[in-house]
């Protein structure tokens, strides 16, 4: 790891104020993926700030028809929560399929979306569930927050302070994890609200996508046999050894229909 | 006694200190005054090395010395030695190479140690490697086993023409050819033996001290044989006699192999804290053991199998192309040659086996002995083609092995591949995995499983395997330059407790344990009287340490042979002074006893005896009790049994699931069970980790794509179901012990095992091999071709 | 920069000077002498570096010492009570869960946060807890039997 400024700090706007005067200042949530990305030396800020001492950033609430889950939210505290499990479990599910049980006691929601890693559970949830991502400046619509490979809508001084998920009928996530990494090769949410159906892939492409094929299809019958015949161009999408762009594109297919069967 | 004996599960002695924190590992010990190395490696697979300036990083804060490879070799330092000369079947010398610490003139794998950078902190020292101005001109590479020996491939060495470092051959290829001439079948199979990466979880580490009032160095070092090491650092690189070098092997996180060999990185520490009076420490890094830890197994070949009419064996020809990475790793040339083709007959009778191997340099890791070693590349083989055959000719694949099989009275069996099996029962071991696993209700489970939608496989795998390694004379005629017998001291104390000095190295097999009572049950003394010392080459007279299974056949009867000489001086004290002949005085139950009397002295009161002589047959016996013994093996042992897996496949994403394993092994006498299980265990989980997962992965341009966890996948837990483990023994007949060695048997039989219930999952398709690991991508690909093709 | 760092160490305080980029694991092993905690990988996959932060298991390799300013930190070293070991230790040495040791602490370490959320694992849940856990000598068979019989030993079963 390159030499940096470690600062704790207690509010948003500290944070924010914090981030104004370092040269080149990295917010740190969870610090699960940032931490070994440095540990490889593949950033190197000059200062991290962690958000960990803000308290007002961690918890999980219901409101109305929503469930608000703070920007610091751990993995582990999602896949507890008896608030989500029984509104979202779909949410649930994912959550306590994040990384690894250490992994799930650090890392963080916010961090998660924010850092927007194209193989990552989270963006699935985000924008299958037509979430919405509230910063200290605004709201965000889930569709319009991953904006392509690790990168997202957030501007310079723009943190995540919640991300509110309305509550589906139903809703499943199913992934493949690469055999390795654990990583999504292709995950897939599928949720059926009132104002329709959302299929919402990730690990498949450079960033999280929706499926409109299939979420028309679904639309008329929620049934994976809907989905028989519809795939998905392979041509976007990612490959490396674990899986080609092809297999990847077969793999939305299957784990898009095993999302429908589970979601019941 | 029977609680601590032969044959109990005694739990470990080592434990206690690994489960409070208190282990010593290498990276745990820290020395005064203590500097820490930073290796920097090449990035890119092979170039000439146009410059290397240090300016920058010496004057970096930090930073004591920058050594390089025109330094170490400016100050008389030699390359690495190869331990093993194989011939090729013209009678020429393989072609051996300079492999100078750090690089010299060229780099040649990404990962080739070019610089070490030594600071007072592993930070400042690796910052200080950014400074390094390191100009290369970049060659093109090969890294694929099969594209380095085509014509027109890039050179490695200047020296080693089509990068063939030896063309070698076994068996009589004239009557083999005449056996394949009447066969009524053949089956024929080519197939790729996996480069995998050993991964012992504790990445090595060295510290290399030196004190400058004494001239003596020391080396604390994360290997499996410390006088090994001691050998080929001391007399071969840096030129240091033994008397002014002590290498310390403490406790050490798994081996496997890879901590078998002579590491460059081993000798720049010890070298560098010799020019630097104080001491330097190196760790390695996940991301370096990826790239500098010699990998295992990378064979490419094709194999025939001839049979007559009624399935019998008629003979096996082999050609392999074998992987040896950039340079010769200490044991490398006797991996796919000795310990591979030599065992080429497995269980069977086949009468004539020929086999050819050519090893070629490639742009890659150095590969060497990786659990197993060479023999799970031949079961691998062996088991994959007799399967083909039973697919071909309709024999159930139980059935053509049971008919093929050596029978328990032919031994002595000589092999058409030079080795002589002692002694084996292989019928015992199918029927008890194929009893284990239910074979006769599999069908039954096949139906079911299709019903929910799996195709569901079971695969049979015999194995044998020579370890035990290994008489020195036979390996000294093959081209090994080491003897590899064992030593071992067994120290009685005046009071009767027992320290015994081992040559042989624990990583993880609890030789604190299974020597203790071996010890104990010999003495008759309690279990917690002995102490198994090891892994200091100040503290033990000479070993040659642990690999190759040999721990407990080779070190163990060196123990035995100590032992026994303890007993006879000691029966001669006795006698002395129980004023009886020799000849009557018996030691059983820890007792030295006139026979038919109940005059008796206890194994503790002769060791005081021995001690205080003051009623001792001084004009015959020395005092004390101390004995040493060498031990050099007869043949080698051998292992044996059968593996039975048992997988589901998702035919929608080709995921394999192993759903059922069964190994019945003959490992001779087992000393303690427990620790056996673990063995097996363990290696089943390697094999497994071969078949289904692992594969280290070099891109065409020859770059390491699975350089870290995120792309080289270890079995983890939920890789695994629960495996049935049971021992069946023969008694090894040229060992006091009559045992053969555990520790690479799981990795040997499982992984065919595995594969055979994969093809024979998709055999209905018309699937008729699958290549290691059967990845998820793999297998869907292999289902979807076999689908496509039916359609067509 | 370097900061201090105060934390409660299997129950007693303890304080160093770190900078700021120090790891706890390098706190922990090379400012406090803790070696027990033990470094396998570098990309937080390994798990031979998992302690408690505050009682929830962490890889050590991926938290810095500074978070963890005025925090409780748990070590392997501080499961036994004096010489006698922590019921989930000792199922490990009953049930041979260990060869080499090296994956040791991080397994206990493991092994006992998912206890303390589940006190009675299956055997499927204790393989799917392990995923952030490597060991590569034991092939996980005895690991597995052993946090099982250590859960029950902790539930006063045994």
């Amino acid at each position: 790891m390159y030499s940096f400024n470690y600062r704790r700090v207690s509010s948003v706007d500290e944070a924010v104020a914090a981030l104004g005067k370092a040269e080149d200042g990295k917010l740190m949530a969870g610090g699960m993926t940032l931490l070994p990305t440095m540990k490889q030396r593949l950033a190197q800020p000059s200062d991290l700030i962690d958000l960990s001492g803000v308290g007002a950033l961690a918890g999980i609430k219901r409101e109305g028809n929503r469930i608000v889950i703070g920007a610091m939210t751990r993995h582990a505290d999602v896949a507890d929560s008896a608030e989500v499990r029984s509104a979202i479990p779909a949410l649930a599910h994912l959550a306590g399929r994040i990384g690894d049980p250490q992994v799930r006691n650090r890392g963080t929601i916010g961090g998660s979306i924010a850092n927007a890693d194209p193989a990552a559970d989270y963006p699935a949830a985000v924008v299958g569930l037509g979430a919405t991502v509230h910063t200290n400046q605004r709201e965000i619509a889930g569709d319009d927050f991953f904006t392509g490979m690790f990168d997202t809508a957030l501007e310079d001084g723009e943190i995540i302070t919640a991300v509110s998920f309305p509550v589906p009928e139903k809703a499943a996530y199913v992934k493949f994890p690469n055999p390795a990494s654990r990583y999504a090769v292709v995950g897939v949410m599928v949720a059926r609200t009132g104002g329709g159906v959302r299929v919402a892939v990730t690990g498949a492409g450079p960033s999280v996508f929706r499926v409109p094929a299939m979420e028309a299809a679904l639309a008329k019958s929620f049934s994976a046999a809907a989905l028989d015949g519809i795939t998905v161009a392979a041509d976007d999408l990612n490959t490396d050894i674990h899986a080609s762009a092809e297999y990847r594109a077969h793999l939305v297919g299957v784990m898009a229909a095993r999302a429908v069967a589970a979601a019941g | 006694m029977a609680d601590t004996g032969i044959g109990a599960a005694v739990r470990r002695t080592e434990d206690l200190r690994f489960l409070t924190g208190k282990g010593r590992y290498t990276d745990d010990i820290n020395r005064p005054g203590q500097l820490y190395a930073y290796i920097l490696r090449s990035s890119v697979p092979h170039a000439t090395i146009r410059s290397i300036d240090t300016a920058a990083a010496v004057a970096a804060p930090g930073v004591v010395a920058v050594y390089t490879g025109a330094d170490m070799a400016g100050a008389g330092v030699n390359g690495l030695p190869c331990g093993w000369q194989v011939h090729s079947k013209d009678g020429e010398p393989m072609k051996e190479p300079a492999h100078p610490p750090l690089a010299v003139g060229k780099v040649r794998h990404v990962g080739d140690p070019v610089a070490v950078v030594i600071a007072e902190s592993y930070a400042q020292a690796r910052e200080a490697a950014d400074a390094i101005a390191l100009d290369l001109e970049e060659l093109p590479a090969v890294a694929d086993t099969r594209a380095a020996s085509a014509s027109g491939a890039p050179q490695l060495f200047d020296e080693v023409p089509g990068n063939l470092c030896y063309d070698w051959e076994i068996g009589d290829k004239a009557v083999n050819d005449a056996a394949f001439a009447k066969a009524a079948h053949v089956a024929k199979l080519d197939l790729v033996n996996n480069r995998l990466v050993p991964n012992a979880m504790e990445p090595r580490c060295y510290i290399g001290d030196y004190d400058p009032t004494r001239g003596e160095y020391t080396l604390y070092t994360s290997t499996q044989n410390p006088h090994v090491i001691r050998l080929l650092m001391g007399a071969f690189v840096l030129g240091i006699p033994e008397n002014k070098l002590r290498v310390v092997g403490p406790d050490v996180g798994g081996g496997f192999g890879s901590k078998i060999y002579h590491y460059a990185e081993e000798a720049i520490v010890t070298w560098s804290a010799g020019q630097l009076g104080r001491a330097v420490k190196w760790t390695a890094e996940r991301s370096e053991s990826f790239m500098s830890d010699a990998h295992g197994r990378d064979h490419v070949t094709h194999v025939e199998l001839a049979l007559d009419a009624d399935g019998v064996f008629l003979a096996m020809r082999v050609s392999t192309l074998a992987n040896m990475g950039a340079y010769l790793s200490t044991f490398a040339p006797c991996v796919p040659t000795y310990l591979y083709a030599t065992l080429l007959a497995g269980c069977y009778r086949t009468p004539t086996v020929y086999c050819n191997v050519k090893a070629v340099f490639t742009n890659t890791v150095p590969v060497d002995a990786y659990r197993g070693a060479g023999r799970p590349e031949a079961t691998y083989l062996i088991e994959r083609i007799v399967d083909v055959a039973a697919d071909e000719t309709g024999i159930d694949p139980a059935e053509l092995r049971r008919r093929n099989f050596i029978p328990k009275d032919a031994f002595p069996y000589q092999t058409p591949v030079a080795l002589v099996y002692d002694i084996g029962d292989y019928d015992q071991t199918l029927d008890a995995a194929l009893a284990a696993i239910d074979y006769q209700g599999f069908e039954a489970r096949r139906a079911e499983a299709a019903k929910r939608g799996r195709y569901r496989g079971i695969g049979i795998s015999t194995y044998i395997e020579a370890c035990g390694i290994a008489p020195s004379n036979v390996v000294g005629s093959l081209g090994a330059r080491a003897g590899l017998y064992e030593a071992a001291q067994v120290r009685v104390h005046p009071t009767g407790s027992v320290s015994v000095y081992t040559g042989s190295h624990s990583h993880g097999q609890g030789h604190e344990t299974t020597f203790a009572q071996l010890v104990s049950d010999t003495f008759g003394i309690p279990f917690e009287s002995v102490e198994i010392v090891h892994g200091d080459t100040d503290k033990v007279l000479f070993g040659m340490g642990t690999y190759g299974s040999r721990s407990l056949a080779v070190g163990g009867t060196a123990i035995v042979k100590a032992m026994n000489k303890v007993i006879e001086k000691a029966r001669k004290a006795a006698a002395h002074i129980l004023e009886a002949s020799e000849a009557d005085v018996e030691f059983a139950d820890g007792q030295f006893r006139v026979k038919g009397t109940d005059r008796a002295m206890s194994f503790g009161e002769v060791a005081l005896a021995a001690y205080v002589p003051h009623k001792y047959p001084l004009d015959e016996l020395e005092p004390g009790l101390d004995e040493t013994a060498f031990y050099d093996p007869k043949n080698f042992t051998f292992p044996a049994g059968c593996h039975v897996a048992e997988v589901e496949i998702d035919p929608d994403t080709g995921v394999v699931t192993l759903v059922n394993f069964a190994a019945a092994d003959d490992v001779g006498r087992v000393i303690n069970p427990m620790i056996v299980e673990g063995q097996v265990h363990g290696g089943v989980a390697q094999g497994v980790g071969q078949a289904l997962l692992e594969s280290c992965v070099y891109d065409a341009q020859g770059q390491l794509v699975t350089g870290s966890y995120m792309d080289y996948c270890m079995p983890r837990a939920d890789n695994l179901p629960p495996v049935s483990v049971s021992t069946h023994v023969t008694l090894c007949p040229h060992n006091d012990l009559g045992v053969k060695g555990c520790g690479e048997v799981g990795a040997i039989g499982s992984p065919p095992a595995v594969m055979n219930a994969v093809v024979d999952a998709l055999s209905a398709l018309g699937v008729k091999h699958v290549e290691m690991p059967a990845t998820p991508q793999r297998v869907w690909q292999a289902i979807r071709d076999a689908k496509g093709a039916a359609a067509a | 920069m370097s900061v201090r760092v105060t934390m409660t160490l299997n129950g007693k305080e303890v304080s160093a000077e770190v900078e700021d980029r120090t790891l706890l694991v390098s706190m922990l092993r090379e400012k406090l002498g803790m070696t027990g905690t033990h470094v396998g990988c570098d990309t937080s996959q390994c798990g031979a570096c998992v302690v408690h932060v505050d009682g929830r298991s962490v890889k050590s390799c991926t938290v810095l010492a500074a978070q963890c300013d005025g925090a409780s930190v748990t070590t392997i070293e501080g499961l036994a009570k004096g010489n006698t070991l922590h019921p989930m230790q000792e199922a490990f040495r009953d049930n041979h869960g260990l060869q080499c040791g090296f994956c040791t602490p991080g397994m206990v370490m493991s092994a006992l946060d998912l206890v303390a959320r589940n006190p009675d694992p299956s055997e499927h849940e204790i393989r799917e807890w392990l995923e952030g856990n490597l060991c590569r000598c034991t092939g996980y068979h005895n690991i597995v039997k052993s946090i099982k019989a250590g859960a029950q030993a902790m539930r006063g079963g045994k």
